[in-house]
């Protein structure tokens, strides 16, 4: 393992960005949910790397905090994408800029 | 370093379909592109010597979420790309520079800090057999609230998403444009 840490913390940086960026400019929700994803993925490759690299990888702290939120995540995409599929039933589009009912 | 050569690979597609994921056109293709994005974070995952991390990664990530998204891309079919219409938002230059700016100042974070740039120790031992271990002594409450979370997340989600079929649509939810030219809702008012 001759990669340094700051290599992975880098791509991590690198996918949060991207996630971020699609998140805030699609219109489609389901795009959006897929940034949202991809910046939660982020945080995990960060736990890991750190656990990886840490003195005290024998305390499994950073392994049990991804599988916690990677079980939190597939909560967060079946209530998300419920709520997306239930919007494009009642207004026949999912495009998050015309969801405008509550704007002043 | 062979070791090395495979990060990079890796990391390669990882971004590279990522950002396929956040910039084609056709929903399909980013819900596809974003599954391989997480099948190469798993594959690092491996590489970091987090052998049950980097499966459960495939198995829900890969597996189950992939799935649910283009499920929900095939089941909004009609909100295609209609032509005239982009599909990023009117202000989506404005998101990128925002991005841009979060990933600069997090690599300069990065790059500036000494401490971030040491090596590996040797490879740690992370045995399933620990791992349940944990999961059943230390961490057995957690446990316990995922399970009660996605219990109550599986319910909202068909709750959510039931189709009412004897539910009549009240005019006042219908879009502002289609409300106006609709002769019902006009008298209404």
């Amino acid at each position: 393992m001759n990669t340094p840490l700051s290599h992975y913390l880098i791509l991590s940086a690198l996918l949060f960005s991207i996630g971020l960026a699609g998140a805030v400019a699609r219109r489609s929700a389901i795009v959006v949910l897929i940034g949202i994803e991809l910046m939660l993925n982020a945080a995990n490759l960060n736990f890991i790397a750190f656990w990886r690299y840490g003195p005290h990888a024998e305390a499994l702290t950073g392994v049990m905090f991804v599988l916690f939120s990677i079980a939190i995540a597939a909560a967060e995409a079946a209530v998300g994408l419920a709520l997306v599929i239930a919007i494009y039933r009642q207004r026949k589009t999912a495009q998050v800029d015309s969801l405008d009912e509550l704007k002043g | 370093m062979p070791n090395e050569f495979a990060f990079y690979l890796i990391a390669a597609f990882t971004v590279v379909f990522a950002v396929a994921a956040m910039t084609l056109p056709r929903l399909v293709h980013c819900a596809l592109c974003a599954a391989a994005a997480f099948a190469g974070l798993a594959m690092i995952y491996l590489q970091l010597d987090a052998e049950f991390v980097g499966f459960a990664q495939l198995l829900v990530y890969v597996g189950a979420i992939a799935i649910l998204i283009v499920f929900a891309v095939l089941l909004t079919r009609g909100d295609e790309v209609r032509p005239g219409h982009s599909q990023s938002s009117p202000s989506w230059m404005a998101g990128v520079a925002v991005a841009v700016l979060a990933l600069a100042v997090m690599a300069m974070a990065i790059l500036l800090s000494p401490s971030l740039q040491r090596l590996a120790p040797s490879a740690p031992v992370a045995p399933v057999k620990k791992i349940g271990e944990e999961l059943m002594t230390r961490y057995v409450l957690p446990l316990e609230m995922v399970g009660v979370l996605l219990t109550g997340a599986l319910l909202g989600a068909v709750v959510i998403a039931m189709h009412e079929e004897s539910e009549v649509k009240p005019p006042a939810r219908w879009p502002a444009s289609k409300r106006a030219e609709s002769g019902e809702a006009m008298s209404l008012r």
